[in-house]
C-alpha cells in the first residue's frame, strides 16, 4: 500500500504546487440486522481508494479515485491540480497553513477480540436471541437489532515529509422494541438509539453491553409507555441520562465550536455558529461546574473520535472547550488556526473515506464528570423530570434554539422515581441551558457514547463522534412543549 | 446508450466472472449491480471558492442466492480476484442463514424500461472545473454587488447503474445531475435558493443567485414575532422538506411492521380534497432509473387521491407475504426496509406564491425549513426551524423579515389545511431527496418558539 501512496504523492507534486497530501484508505465493513425474528441484512463491503489534496495558486484542489493503477493515480494528480487552479478564478486570499512538524509513525487502535474473526453465525445468533427476547413481551409489534463492524487502514503522506500509517477498528450493536397502539407508536432502544453503542473496540464491546440481559426490560418499557401519563408541559428541573446528555453536548457544544462553521465555510448547508470570534475567552457558556473538552487521545477513552493523528497529520490533542463555565477553545484545522492567528491546529480534521476531503469534525467532545453522587443529582431538588434515550433532535443553523425528545421519562420526587411519562420533550437556548446546570454525577457514572451518524459538508460526510457524559441536572427548563404541538 | 464510464460489455464480463465463481461453489443464482460515477463539486463561502473536489468511483455489489437464502457482498475493486472474493463472501454468509420462504427467485428479463427515460446530458457530463468556477464567480459577483456575502455549491455528476443477473436480466441507466445552491448573507439576514436538473443548461445560476440576494436584502433588520398559529406560505423547498418526511410510510413493509402512520388508515380521507400524490418515475422533472433494486419496472402509482390515502408501494418479497402485486419500488435485497417511493409528484393548483401573498391578511412566507425531525410517528408530528428568508405578510404584501421560528406541526394535520397550491416544480432541499411539488398556503401552522436571529 505504501507504494501506491508514494506514487499518488509524486503525481500530486507538479509545478506550482506548494503543498500536497494523500490518504490511501483501505476499509472493510460488515453489517448485520434482524427484524421480527428474521435476518434483515447481512452484508460485507470493502473499499480501497486514494484522495489527493493539493494547494496550487493558493487554492485547494482535491481529486479521489479508486483506480489505484499508475494511470488512475496520474489522472487524479493532474485533476487535483487543475481543480486548484480553477478555484483560483474565485479566490479571495491565499490559503496559509499553521506549521506542523513532519512525523513518521504507525498506530493500531486497541482491539481485544477481532470482530471480523467472530463468525457471522455467532453474531447472528446473538442478534436473533435478542430479537426473540424482545418479542416475548406481549404488545411488542416490531423488534429490530443491528451490528456494525468496521476496520480502516489509512496511509497519510504529505509533501512536508509526514508518513502515518493508522489502523482503527470500531464496533457497534443494539436493538429497539416498538409497540403500536390504537393511535400511537412507542419505542425503547438499548443501549442507545441510532443502533446502540459504538466504540473504538472489537467484539469485547458487544460482550460488555449485555444485550440479551437487557432485552426483556426494554421491551416491557416500550409497551408500558402506552399506559403512561403524557409528559406535562411546564418549566422545571430536568435530569438527563448520560446518552441523551451526550447528544445535547454534540449539538449545543460540539457543532458550535467547529471553527470552519464559525468562519462561514458551512453557511450554505450545516450553518454557522453563535460562537463568533469575539466570544472566545469572554463568553460564560455554562455554570461554574461545567467543564468540557475535545479530546482525541486514547487516554480519554476508546471513542469514535479517538485516533493518533488526524487526517492532516496533526497529533491527537486534548483541548479545553469550557473551563469553569467559560468558553476557552475551538476545534480547528491547520488552515483555520492560521486564519485566526493561532500557532497550531487542534487536530480535528477528519474525512469519512478516501473519496472525501478532511473537514473539522468532532473527535470526542465530552462533559467532564462532576463532583456529585448520583443520589445528589436526583435528590438535590423536590421535583424533577428524568429523561432517557434520545428520540428526536433539532437545533437551528446557528446552534441557539434546540428541541429534544426522549423515548421515556419519569417523575422524580425527593430523589425517588415516580410515574412513568411518555412523549417527553424539552427545549431551550444553548448557553441558557448550560448555565442552568446544577449538578453533574461523578466519574463512576460517566460513559463515552458513540454517535455514528453525524452529517456535515458537501458532498455530505457521515462521521462517528464520541461524547462522554454522566447524568446531570438542569434548572428552569421548558419541558413538554414539543408534543403539545 | 453505452457510456465509456461503464460499458455494457464490461458489466457482462463482471457477471460472467461472478457466475463462474458462484458455480464453483455450487450456486447458480447470481445478481450483480455495478455503479460507476464521477461527481465534482465546487463549494464557495465568504465570496470565494474554498473547497473544490472530484471523485471517480466504481462499485460492484454481488448477491448470491441458494435454497431461499441470500446475502450480499460488495467491493470497489474491479479485478477478477476481488469479484471472485465478493462472490465467495456472499456465499459463505448466505449459508449460515435460515431459509426465507417468501424470498423471490431472481427476475427473468423484463419488458425493457431503461429506454423510456433519458436522463444523461452532455452539458453536465463535460462540465470542467473552470466552467464551474466561472459560473460560481458570476453568482458571487451578484451577491457582492449588493454588499452581501455568498456561500453555496455547484455540483455536476455523471453515473451509470447496471443491474444484471444469471437469469438474463440486464438493466442499464446512465444519468447526469447538476445542482446549484446559494445562500446570500448580510449582518442580520440571509436568503437562499437551490435547484437541480439533469441538464446544466436548464439551471439558471444567475436567476437563483438573484433570488437569494433579493431575499437577503428584503429580510434585513428582522422583527421578532410571538410564536403561535399562523397562516404560512411554504415555498416548494419547504413543502418538499416537510411533506417528504412522510413518504417512507407509504411502504407495504412499513404497514406490515405497523410502523407507518397509514396503519389501519389506508382508504381513509386523511388530507384535504386538494391533495393528490403520485409516484411517477416517468414525470419529465423526475430523475432516477425506471427499474427498482431487483430490476422490476417501476410503475406509476397513485398514493393519495383527492385526500384519500389509496395505495402504498410493494417490493416483491413484501407483496408475496401480503398477497399484493409488486409495484417496482423494491430496495436491493436483502434489506429490512422493503421498498420506498422515490419519484414523488405532489399535484399542484392554479395559484402562485404571488397570488397567495396577495390573498393573505396576515401570515408568514417561508423559504426553507431546516433540521426536521419526527416527534411522534403516528401523527407525523415534526419539529424543525425556518431558515434563510422568513417574512411577515400583512395586507397582502411582504412587509418585513422576521426572526426564525421553531415549528411543531403534524404533517397529516397540515395537509388537511392547505388553502392554495401553486404549479409543481422540481424542488430541491436538504432534508429529503428531490421531488416534484408545489408551493402551498396553509392555515394554522404551529410555530412554537422563536430563536435569536
Amino acid at each position: 500500500m505504501h507504494d501506491i501512496a508514494k506514487k499518488a504523492l509524486a503525481a500530486a507534486l507538479r509545478t506550482g504546487v506548494s503543498y500536497a497530501d494523500v490518504r490511501l484508505v483501505d476499509e472493510r465493513h460488515r453489517t448485520l440486522t434482524t427484524k421480527n425474528g428474521r435476518v434483515g441484512r447481512v452484508a460485507s463491503q470493502e473499499s480501497l481508494g486514494v484522495g489527493i489534496r493539493v494547494l496550487a495558486d493558493g487554492c485547494w484542489g482535491f481529486a479521489a479515485t479508486d483506480d489505484c493503477g499508475k494511470e488512475g493515480i496520474e489522472a487524479a494528480g493532474r485533476l487535483a491540480v487543475e481543480i486548484a487552479r480553477a478555484s483560483a478564478l474565485a479566490r479571495i486570499h491565499k490559503v496559509e497553513l499553521a506549521d506542523e512538524p513532519p512525523v513518521r509513525m504507525s498506530w493500531t487502535s486497541p482491539c481485544a477480540q477481532d470482530p471480523f474473526e467472530v463468525s457471522v453465525e455467532t453474531q447472528l445468533t446473538l442478534l436473533l436471541s435478542c430479537d426473540e427476547e424482545l418479542r416475548r413481551e406481549k404488545g411488542v409489534t416490531l423488534s429490530e437489532t443491528s451490528m456494525e463492524i468496521n476496520r480502516t487502514r489509512q496511509i497519510f503522506l504529505n509533501s512536508e515529509g509526514s508518513d502515518i500509517d493508522q489502523r482503527r477498528t470500531t464496533t457497534g450493536a443494539g436493538f429497539t422494541a416498538y409497540s403500536f397502539g390504537a393511535h400511537e407508536i412507542q419505542k425503547r432502544s438499548y443501549p442507545n438509539s441510532f443502533g446502540g453503542q459504538y466504540q473504538l473496540k472489537g467484539w469485547e464491546l458487544v460482550e460488555e453491553l449485555k444485550l440479551r440481559e437487557n432485552a426483556a426490560r426494554v421491551a416491557s418499557e416500550a409497551v408500558a409507555l402506552h399506559s403512561a401519563v403524557q409528559c406535562p408541559e411546564k418549566t422545571g428541573h430536568l435530569i438527563l441520562d448520560s446518552s441523551q446528555l451526550g447528544l445535547q453536548i454534540h449539538e449545543s457544544i460540539g457543532h458550535p465550536i467547529e471553527l470552519d462553521r464559525v468562519l462561514g465555510s458551512e453557511a450554505n448547508y450545516a450553518g454557522m455558529s453563535f460562537l463568533t470570534l469575539d466570544k472566545l475567552n469572554h463568553l460564560r457558556y455554562g455554570s461554574e461546574i461545567v467543564n468540557a473538552v475535545c479530546d482525541a487521545r486514547l487516554d480519554h477513552g476508546p471513542g469514535l473520535g479517538t485516533f493518533a493523528y488526524d487526517d492532516e497529520g496533526v497529533a491527537a490533542q486534548r483541548v479545553d472547550i469550557i473551563r469553569d463555565g467559560q468558553f476557552r477553545g475551538y476545534m480547528s484545522s491547520r488552515e483555520t488556526a492560521a486564519a485566526i492567528g493561532q500557532t497550531r491546529s487542534s487536530g480535528t480534521m477528519r474525512a469519512s473515506g478516501w473519496n472525501r476531503i478532511p473537514l473539522i469534525r468532532m473527535t470526542n467532545v465530552s462533559l467532564e464528570p462532576g463532583a456529585q453522587s448520583l443520589e445528589e443529582v436526583f435528590g438535590g431538588v423536590d421535583e424533577a423530570v428524568y429523561m432517557e434515550t434520545n428520540k428526536s433532535w433539532s437545533i437551528d443553523d446557528k446552534r441557539y434554539n434546540f428541541q429534544f425528545g426522549c423515548e421515556i421519562a419519569w417523575e422524580i420526587k425527593n430523589g425517588n422515581r415516580g410515574r412513568m411519562l411518555k412523549n417527553p420533550t424539552y427545549s431551550g437556548i444553548s448557553t441558557e441551558f448550560w448555565n442552568s446546570c446544577q449538578a453533574i454525577a461523578d466519574r463512576r457514572h460517566w460513559i463515552l457514547w458513540g454517535v455514528p451518524n453525524c452529517g456535515k459538508g458537501q458532498p455530505e460526510q457521515v462521521m462517528g463522534t464520541g461524547h462522554g457524559a454522566s447524568p446531570s441536572r438542569f434548572a428552569g427548563i421548558k419541558i413538554g412543549g414539543g408534543h403539545q404541538g | 446508450m453505452d457510456l465509456e464510464l461503464l460499458p455494457r460489455a464490461r458489466c457482462t464480463e463482471i457477471l460472467e466472472t461472478a457466475r463462474k465463481e458462484a458455480a464453483a461453489h455450487g450456486v447458480t443464482d447470481v445478481e450483480v449491480t455495478v455503479v460507476a460515477g464521477s461527481e465534482a463539486l465546487t463549494r464557495f463561502a465568504n465570496n470565494g471558492i474554498h473547497q473544490n473536489v472530484d471523485e471517480r468511483s466504481r462499485h460492484v455489489s454481488i448477491r448470491c442466492m441458494q435454497d431461499r437464502r441470500t446475502a450480499r457482498a460488495a467491493t470497489n475493486r474491479m479485478d477478477a480476484d476481488s469479484i471472485r472474493r465478493a462472490v465467495s463472501d456472499s456465499i459463505s454468509i448466505l449459508r449460515v442463514q435460515q431459509p426465507e420462504e417468501q424470498l423471490p427467485a431472481l427476475l427473468e428479463p423484463q419488458a425493457t424500461v431503461d429506454r423510456e427515460v433519458h436522463r444523461w446530458t452532455e452539458s453536465v457530463a463535460r462540465c470542467s472545473p473552470a466552467a464551474r468556477a466561472t459560473l460560481v464567480r458570476e453568482a458571487i459577483d451578484l451577491a457582492r454587488q449588493s454588499g452581501l456575502t455568498a456561500a453555496g455549491i455547484l455540483s455536476t455528476s455523471e453515473t451509470v447503474e447496471a443491474l444484471l443477473s444469471s437469469t438474463g436480466l440486464f438493466c442499464y441507466h446512465p444519468q447526469t445531475m447538476a445542482t446549484f445552491s446559494i445562500t446570500a448573507m448580510d449582518d442580520d439576514s440571509s436568503g437562499w435558493a437551490k435547484e437541480s436538473s439533469t441538464d446544466l443548461a436548464a439551471l439558471d445560476v444567475r436567476a437563483l443567485a438573484r433570488r437569494a440576494v433579493e431575499k437577503a436584502v428584503r429580510s434585513r433588520h428582522p422583527q421578532e414575532l410571538p410564536p403561535g398559529a399562523y397562516t404560512v406560505i411554504l415555498e416548494p423547498a419547504a413543502v418538499l422538506d416537510l411533506a417528504g418526511q412522510m413518504f417512507p410510510d407509504f411502504s407495504g413493509t412499513s404497514m406490515e411492521d405497523q410502523h407507518s402512520f397509514l396503519t389501519g388508515r389506508l382508504g381513509e380521507k386523511l388530507f384535504g380534497e386538494n391533495i393528490s400524490i403520485t409516484d411517477d418515475v416517468f414525470h419529465p422533472l423526475q430523475a432516477g432509473p425506471a427499474f427498482d433494486g431487483e430490476g422490476m419496472p417501476r410503475q406509476r402509482l397513485t398514493l393519495v387521491d383527492k385526500g384519500v390515502a389509496v395505495e402504498v408501494v410493494w417490493s416483491r418479497i413484501a407483496a408475496a407475504r401480503n398477497s399484493k402485486r409488486p409495484t417496482g419500488h423494491g430496495l436491493p435485497l436483502p434489506n429490512e426496509a422493503g421498498e420506498l417511493p422515490l419519484n414523488l409528484v405532489i399535484a399542484g393548483g392554479d395559484s402562485t406564491v404571488e397570488k397567495m401573498i396577495a390573498s393573505t391578511t396576515r401570515g408568514i412566507l417561508v423559504t426553507r425549513l431546516w433540521y426536521i425531525r419526527e416527534v411522534e410517528p403516528f401523527a407525523k408530528l415534526m419539529t424543525g426551524m425556518t431558515r434563510d428568508g422568513t417574512f411577515l405578510i400583512q395586507g397582502g404584501e411582504v412587509t418585513t423579515g422576521v426572526r426564525n421560528f421553531r415549528f411543531n406541526q403534524g404533517i397529516v394535520d397540515m395537509l388537511g389545511k392547505v388553502e392554495a397550491l401553486g404549479e409543481p416544480v422540481r424542488a430541491s432541499g436538504e432534508e429529503t431527496f428531490d421531488m416534484v411539488c408545489p408551493a402551498m398556503k396553509v392555515s394554522e401552522f404551529n410555530f412554537s418558539e422563536v430563536t435569536k436571529f
